[in-house]
């Protein structure tokens, strides 16, 4: 063994990733790379209407097309395509209306597929979809929440525009806001967003006319291949997914989609390999969407700012159906909007509302981000009412540090957290007292460039989840996750996750968790994921559980593991098995020199000459992990913006992240996922919005008109973390997938917004683009 | 159909190509060069870029044709002998990139803002990759890797003279 590997730990060092190497060769496996002998090529037609009937569709001129093999329509899968599942009743009276993979009666958004081409090339499958004549009977389109709410509304669905309420109430809100002496008031909406992987989605099916093989960019190979086995009926077992490299997700791959279904019921009509690849316009018209609610926030406070209680009333689009976790996702906020808060009651509403667009679903942070913003934004404008600095008036309402493990109003108990430590050192990289002392300089001179700061202290409920409190909450699935750790005899090592990456590094926070447990060499160890034919069980990447859920469950392995090597050892080596003590690699008798490495074990196992009786001549093991509670990232952003009143134009100056996401395996890693979560934050902040016109049209249909952020749209971020480990599980590991997302969006408005203060602005609604905030300007200055 | 002769990470191909293909899809779906992605269909990511001639294009945006008889480099054809690129080694040093979908364009696109300013500021890297898109990064780590690579690149340059 090494020097290096005796004295420092693998968890917590800045490993360069071992993902890496084919990444930046180009030896990458993504789907759309997939070409098989035989394979057809797979084009849809989509519906350019809203909302209609079908009255006639017929594909017989696309079959003459020249390289054609076959044309549907939704009639001819009509009996053998199911519907597409929502896994996540949140009601018992919830409206959950069929969805057809393909449109056979009617459409309800635009993009909706309403029938497809099988073809020898990808060129002329999409020429023959030219060929196909569709008819439509026109319907009104639903496309305001508030409108569809109203009697009388052109319905989406027969059983009407609303799919559910849902209310969660503790405390007596009534007499926290009876008599408060303070209450906010504000309306915000979360814009619609699209999620943006840079792989666009790719599925690939293969029978040998037994089993199916699916490929697909996806999420969830293990939770998909359950859904569709119950959805078209193929027997689970003869039915494989794999989901290979997968070029990002951020929730948009964490779906069971149609062409999913179709192209699996397509190779079994035809016994050919078909593939899809759909275009950016495709992925932007039919990858579900996220955010879109409409939120109405109170806060009651007392005059020092202490707040009394918090109601929320949400009105969440769900868009034309309910997909895999569609309506759970407002929810997933419902525990949130007290954030790290201390008061005596809240309330909280949500309304899921049918409209005539592209459903929405998970996109990174799934209702808490929104949730956040309607919180931090709300504590900024008490803070403003009050005349409280916005940092003093959270420190007056956050849970201290000494009161952990704390149980809120909304019912979660949050098991550890440090909101001082994190704001302080938050406050003192950014160099607050400064940049208050510049903002009063400008707003002295009226200079016409204002500058902002803007404050947010986020937590989130994240590692999801415990599978009881899933079940309480009418989730169809549980939060476990699964590993299996394998001592090679070479004393090489597989372990085999079931949570499926897409661009988190697994395989290389993975081998250092199973470096230190095992005592071997980082380099020694691999990481097999994301087929559910040498990974069959898991539950998948989503909601920053990977490492608080699957990276316990690969602890867990590897502790069984050691125990089986300990019986072994202590035979090779005849002493009890409890004199045998390990460490790093190493099972001693203890007191002793006298040892076996764990890859000698690893050999005698194999060899099987001398082992104990009625010990298998295997060293590994497997784990499923259940965790007891959520765990709660925090941390404190600050965001400085200098806001142009003449034309609008908003530039970020500075931007502060000090996070605490627990002990950190990876710190490389970690600071990645930040950055790139404080982008995306950022995004919906200031240029991203999926706009529908009057008719129902989706105008933001490329990268041209969904404005992401470029390298030149976004200043350096400087991040640090407190370190404040998780309880709730051996490593005190927390999650830090989504946080970035979850803080930035607010820290962001907030600072526009208090530029804009001495203009008589109170908010901007996003994304807050150069005209919207020049807009805001002038309404304020004449109000 | 229209033959042309194209040669692609130091091999020549004689490919009779549809006048529509676009350069891409040669490449992926006729080459099996697939370490160059296809990201959006508007030249809008940069996903897709490789020199051409020494020049970044997005080849999402060429068609095969235009393509003829010239050279193309891709990400397949960087590094030398088993070793890696300076830029490809400055981007797993700095963890510039998860995915990595976008990592093949936003090497090759680096690699001709290196070209014309072999020393840029940080600015002049982020304006320089404005076309290329990534979703994970939040392109601080990006940048980092290409000011490191060109500290790299001009270093080896100096000692090689």
């Amino acid at each position: 063994m090494t020097e290096t590997l005796e004295t420092v730990p693998e968890v917590g060092r800045a490993r360069r990733r071992k993902e890496d190497t084919r990444l930046v060769t180009g030896r990458t496996r993504w789907t759309d790379n997939i070409q098989l002998p035989g394979m057809l090529y797979v084009a849809f037609l989509r519906s350019p209407m809203a909302h209609a009937r079908i009255t006639r569709v017929d594909v017989s001129a696309a079959r003459r097309r020249p390289g054609v093999v076959a044309a549907f329509s939704g009639r001819d899968f009509a009996d053998e395509q199911g519907s597409l599942p929502c896994a996540w009743p949140v009601t018992e009276d919830m409206v959950q209306p069929d969805h057809p993979p393909m449109a056979v009666d009617t459409v309800r958004y635009v993009g909706e597929a309403v029938a497809c081409v099988v073809a020898t090339d990808r060129y002329r499958a999409a020429d023959a979809l030219e060929a196909i004549e569709v008819e439509y009977e026109p319907l009104p389109p639903v496309l305001d929440m508030n409108e569809a709410l109203k009697p009388g509304s052109p319905k989406v669905h027969e059983a009407g525009n609303k799919a559910f309420t849902w209310k969660f109430s503790n405390g007596d809100v009534e007499a926290a806001f009876r008599d408060a002496p303070v209450v906010i008031d504000r309306r915000y909406r979360q814009q619609r967003l699209i999620p943006s992987a840079m792989e666009p989605r790719a599925v690939v099916v293969d029978t040998d006319g037994e089993t199916f093989t699916l490929y697909s960019a996806t999420q969830i190979p293990h939770i998909l291949r359950v859904m569709l086995a119950l959805t078209t009926g193929i027997p689970e077992h003869r039915l494989r997914v794999i989901a290979p490299d997968v070029g990002g997700g951020f929730g948009s791959k964490l779906q069971v989609t149609a062409e999913e279904v179709l192209c699996l019921l397509i190779c079994r009509r035809l016994g050919k390999p078909v593939k899809w690849t759909e275009s950016r316009t495709e992925g932007n018209l039919t990858v579900h969407h996220g955010r879109d609610q409409l939120q109405h926030i109170e806060i009651a406070a007392e005059r020092d700012g202490r707040i009394r209680g918090i109601r929320v009333n949400l009105l969440a689009d769900m868009g034309a159906y309910l997909m895999l976790v569609t309506p759970g996702v407002p929810l997933l906020g419902a525990f949130m909007y007290n954030g790290i808060y201390k008061m005596d009651a809240y309330d909280f509403t949500c309304t899921g509302v049918f409209t005539t667009k592209m459903p929405t679903d998970a996109y990174r942070g799934a209702g808490r981000p929104e949730a956040t913003y309607a919180l931090e934004r709300a504590m900024d404008e008490l803070a403003h009412e009050l005349g409280l600095d916005p940092i003093e008036l959270r420190r007056r309402n956050w849970i201290k540090h000494e009161e952990f493990p704390y149980t809120t109003i909304a019912g979660l108990t949050y098991d550890s957290g440090n909101y001082e430590a994190a704001t302080e050192k938050a406050l003192a990289l950014f160099g607050y007292d400064k940049l208050r002392a510049e903002q009063a300089d400008r707003r002295e001179r009226k200079d016409p460039v204002q500058l902002g700061i803007g404050v947010s202290t986020y937590t989130e409920m994240c590692g999801l989840a415990p599978s009881r409190v899933l079940g309480s909450l009418s989730y169809g699935a549980g939060g476990w996750e699964h590993a299996d750790v394998r001592v090679l005899p070479t004393g090489k090592v597989e372990v085999v996750t079931g949570s499926s990456p897409h661009g988190q590094g697994h395989e290389t926070a993975w081998s250092q968790i199973v470096a230190d447990q095992l005592g071997v060499p980082f380099e020694d160890v691999t990481v097999i994921h994301g087929d559910t034919a040498s990974s069959h069980k898991g539950m998948d990447t989503y909601g920053s559980r990977s490492l608080a859920v699957g990276g316990i469950a690969i602890v867990r392995a590897c502790e069984k593991v050691r125990e089986k090597a300990k019986r072994i050892a202590a035979h090779l080596l005849e002493a009890s098995p409890d004199d045998i003590e390990f460490d790093r690699g190493v099972f001693r008798v203890r007191g002793t020199q006298t040892g076996k490495t764990i890859q000698e074990i690893a050999l005698a196992t194999f060899a099987a000459h001398n082992l104990p009786d009625g010990v298998e001549p295997r060293l590994d093991a497997s784990a499923t992990f259940d965790p007891e509670n959520f765990s709660f990232p925090h941390g404190t952003h600050l965001c400085a913006v200098e806001v142009d009143t003449e034309t609008g134009a908003v530039k970020i100056r500075s931007y502060v992240a000090v996070d605490d996401v627990g002990t950190v395996v990876n710190p490389l890693i970690v600071e990645g996922q930040v950055h790139g979560g404080i982008a995306q934050g950022i995004g919906q902040a200031l240029f991203e919005e999926a706009v529908y016109d009057p008719e129902g049209n989706l105008l933001t249909t490329t990268m041209a008109d969904y404005l992401l952020p470029s390298a030149a749209d976004l200043p350096d971020f400087v991040t640090d973390r407190t370190e404040t480990p998780a309880t709730s599980n051996p490593l005190g590991v927390k999650g830090v997938g989504e946080a970035g997302t979850i803080a930035s969006t607010p820290a962001v408005v907030n600072a526009i917004v208090d530029a804009l203060r001495p203009y008589g602005v109170h908010d901007v609604p996003m994304p807050c683009t150069p005209e919207r905030v020049w807009r805001a300007v002038q309404e304020g200055a004449a109000s | 159909m229209p033959q042309i002769t194209v040669t692609v990470d130091g091999i020549t191909h004689e490919v009779e190509v549809e006048p529509r293909l676009l350069l891409v899809h040669l490449l992926r779906d006729r080459l099996g060069k697939t370490g160059t992605p296809i990201g959006c269909d508007t030249s809008n990511c940069g996903a897709c870029t490789v020199l051409m001639d020494g020049k970044s294009v997005k080849s999402c945006s060429v068609l095969a044709v235009q393509a003829d008889q010239s050279d193309i480099l891709t990400i397949e054809g960087l590094s030398t002998d088993g070793t890696w690129h300076p830029l490809q080694k400055a981007f797993h040093e700095e963890h510039a990139l998860q995915c990595g979908y976008c990592t093949p364009g936003m090497i090759m696109a680096s690699l001709d803002l290196l070209r014309e300013n072999p020393a840029p500021d940080d600015d002049a890297i982020r304006k320089g990759l404005e076309g290329n898109l990534c979703r994970c990064t939040g392109y601080c780590n990006i940048v980092r890797a290409v000011r490191r690579a060109a500290a790299e690149m001009s270093g080896r340059e100096v000692s090689a003279t």
